[in-house]
């Protein structure tokens, strides 16, 4: 989110002041969705160590006695579900953006939006279904971290899809040639729902 | 394209006169020299907090401090080293000072968020200080933070500690995205990667290592603040923890961060040694190579600091094999330089003694390092004072002798005027000296037994510990000279002219200091950054 606001502002410091010259503001999206892409790399990372770290105490720690985690998979599944679709609705509403579809793009927005908002709403829902909380055992601590950092990652990209659909509005800072706010939410989205489907397998499947 | 002056570039809009180096200001010299200054703030309070170490272990009883302070200062040394020195100053302040006139930019890929990057570490640092005074007690657990020990020395100051690492750590990683985002996508029309200045390539590799371990480090250091804050049990065996987790993740970073500091003084030191020495670089390809192989290396040998965790005997075995190999590239870099100097005409000013005291001390601990490498010779030495020497010599014999050569190659670019010579070969000296001094009787203490980390020793080890602090109060009295040189030369220095080496990179090609701009005109291609020393035959082919 740092990442994305700041690059958004080195926007207004590099373009050219005419603003007409695309080929100059071409290169510039370039290095700002590559450097967006570089942070989601060290990102990725994170979640790296984070998966490493379940891997290892699933390898070496076993349980306490009794200890149950028989895991609820309905919630989760329908979760990722929404989080799929999500990601195809932010493709359309970029591809409608690039269309000089303003209107539809802003409500493909609105869509992704909500199905985040849905998206969190069944991981609370899941929350106090839980038969355990974070200090139990390993497991549950683990659990918590990693689904809770990753629904950090989806409110942060939820919070975003709001503010570029705010920015789609008549007049607003986004148009057909200028959208890279639209660019680096989508690119940002696709990188959590991913995150997501690892983290689906290895906490619900494996 | 990327050579339009950004606007907020633009003289006018920037505070101007030595104001703008306490503001937010985009300009990446200015931010370059920002870091520079801090850095060396802090190396001040590192050194003072080494000194008080040196001065404890003087005599084998703890007699200058309690123990608890002691660790608590041993924790803040090499935190402050590492974090708040070291890692800014060599890629902070060096990077941004000179990577977008290497590839040839007005500015760095995202100015921005450079200043946000720089902005992270006063803040961190002044936390991580602060500690020691407001939190009751800072954090005692080394710049490892191990647990259980971090888990059962005092909280308020591990947590803090946490923040402020996470706060760096935040920084390095902004700082890296945007070197990797202006070498790979700022580069000046025509210019190839093969043809940039070697401290580009050293850069874009240790960025790359920043990018790909340091957000490790991160996640690590957010579960052991659960373990502190929440009292979850990730690395706590009491309730079902691993502790080895937190030292595998731990060193997945950590190790890297030797290399983050290093390569990058790899690269200013390629920098240099042409310029004085009046002789291109040998063997560019295989130095950006070997770059390449110590970045990849670097990512697979973390355990090697955990022979003694319980590793078991293949994971053993990999990462022996894997550590000794580094000495390959490693060596091929070092036979570089040598190379480069041979048959120069070498100018043996403050940045050349710099330079081959760093590449004396380097191969010094560089062999250090293959033998620690060894498990059955590490298990005999492991957590004694033979890792600190080792350790030192890579860091301090190693970089921040580059930092100093930098220092006196450069400060004519940053400031117009030379440092005096005299003083800087007197700094030289006693650094030198003091240092080697200071180091190198810590490979028999640690050969003999005595553990790192400890206030108290046996009295058997006495004579060569007070040599040890001999060195570092010369370290200390070496501190002088420099200041003394920086401040005389600011009020009555001699003036050096736009390029007092006659020096080929890009940086040397516009006035000293330069314009915002960089350069008053186009940028300038420089296809043959070393090509020093050829015959007149030779220029007029070019």
């Amino acid at each position: 989110m740092t990442s994305t606001s700041t690059t958004a502002g080195s926007q207004a410091a590099i373009n050219s002041p005419s603003g007409s010259s695309h080929t100059g503001a071409e290169q510039h999206h370039d290095a700002r969705l590559f450097g967006l892409a570089t942070f989601l790399v060290a990102d990725g990372m994170t979640f790296a160590g984070f998966f490493a770290a379940y891997l290892t105490f699933r390898a070496v720690n076993p349980l306490p006695e009794g200890s149950n985690y028989e895991l609820e998979l309905v919630l989760p599944t329908i979760n990722t579900v929404l989080l799929l679709i999500s990601s195809f609705t932010f493709h359309r509403a970029g591809k409608a953006c690039r269309a000089n579809h303003l209107g539809a793009s802003r409500t493909w927005l609105l869509v992704t939006g909500a199905l985040g908002v849905a998206f969190l709403a069944g991981q609370m829902v899941e929350y106090f279904s839980l038969p355990f909380s974070l200090t139990d055992n390993l497991f549950a601590s683990t659990f918590y971290a990693l689904t809770g950092f990753h629904g950090l990652h989806v409110t942060l990209g939820t919070i975003c899809i709001a503010i570029v659909a705010l920015q789609t509005r008549p007049g607003g800072p986004i148009s057909a040639e200028s959208h890279f706010g639209l660019e680096a939410a989508e690119l940002y989205w696709h990188f959590v729902d991913g995150i997501w489907v690892v983290l689906y397998g290895l906490l619900y499947l494996l | 394209m990327t050579v339009a002056t950004p606007r907020d570039l633009e003289p006018g809009l920037q505070p101007s006169g030595w104001l703008r180096y306490f503001s937010f200001s985009l300009d990446h010299k200015v931010i370059g020299l920002q870091y520079l200054v801090c850095g060396f703030f802090f190396y001040l309070v590192g050194g003072l907090l080494a000194g008080a170490i040196r001065t404890e272990l003087a005599t084998p009883l703890s007699d200058f401090m309690p123990r608890d302070t002691y660790n608590e200062v041993l924790t803040l040394h090499g935190t402050v080293m590492i974090f708040l020195w070291i890692v800014p100053v060599v890629n902070g302040a060096f990077g941004n000072y000179l990577i977008p006139f290497y590839v040839g930019a007005r500015d760095m890929a995202f100015p921005r968020l450079n200043a946000v990057a720089f902005w992270m570490i006063p803040p961190a640092g002044l936390l991580l200080i602060s500690s020691y005074f407001l939190a009751g007690a800072a954090a005692q657990s080394g710049w490892t933070a191990y647990p259980p020990l971090s888990l059962t020395t005092p909280a308020a100051g591990q947590v803090v500690w946490i923040l402020s690492v996470l706060l760096l750590g935040g920084s390095s990683i902004f700082g890296a995205v945007n070197f990797i985002a202006t070498i790979l996508k700022l580069r000046r029309p025509g210019l190839k990667m093969m043809q940039l200045p070697m401290y580009c390539w050293a850069m874009l590799g240790t960025s790359l290592l920043v990018v790909l371990s340091t957000p490790v480090l991160a996640g690590v250091l957010i579960l052991l603040s659960f373990d502190i804050i929440a009292h979850t049990g990730f690395f706590n065996p009491a309730l079902g923890g691993n502790v080895v987790v937190y030292q595998h993740l731990f060193w997945f970073y950590s190790h890297p961060a030797v290399y983050i500091m290093v390569l990058p003084a790899f690269g200013l030191v390629s920098e240099i040694l042409p310029v004085h020495a009046r002789k291109p670089l040998f063997g560019y390809t295989t130095m950006v190579y070997s770059i390449m192989a110590i970045v990849f290396l670097g990512l697979i040998v973390w355990a090697h600091h955990m022979f003694t965790s319980g590793t078991p005997p293949w994971m053993r075995l990999f990462f022996t094999i894997a550590t000794s190999f580094i000495a390959v590239p490693t060596g091929i870099k070092f036979f570089n330089w040598l190379a480069t100097l041979w048959g120069g005409k070498i100018a043996l000013n403050s940045a050349m003694l710099f330079s081959c005291g760093f590449i004396l001390n380097f191969v010094f601990g560089g062999i250090t390092g293959i033998t620690l490498a060894q498990v059955p010779f590490d298990i005999h030495v492991h957590d004694t004072y033979y890792v600190v020497g080792h350790f030192h010599y890579i860091v301090y014999g190693g970089t921040v002798f580059v930092i100093f050569a930098s220092l006196y190659h450069w400060y004519p670019k940053f400031t117009g005027r030379l440092l005096n010579e005299d003083l800087g070969r007197l700094h030289f000296l006693l650094t030198f000296i003091g240092f080697n001094l200071c180091f190198l009787p810590q490979h028999w203490l640690g050969l003999n037994g005595m553990p790192r980390r400890v206030a108290e020793y046996d009295p058997t080890f006495t004579t060569l510990n007070q040599v040890s602090s001999v060195g570092a109060l010369i370290m200390a009295i070496s501190t002088l000279p420099l200041l003394i040189n920086v401040v005389v030369t600011a009020l009555n220095g001699k003036p050096a002219g736009d390029n007092p080496w006659n020096a080929l990179t890009p940086e040397w090609l516009t006035s000293s200091p330069p314009p915002v701009e960089n350069w008053k005109g186009a940028a300038p291609l420089v296809t043959e950054p070393y090509g020093y020393g050829q015959t007149e035959a030779q220029e007029a082919a070019r």
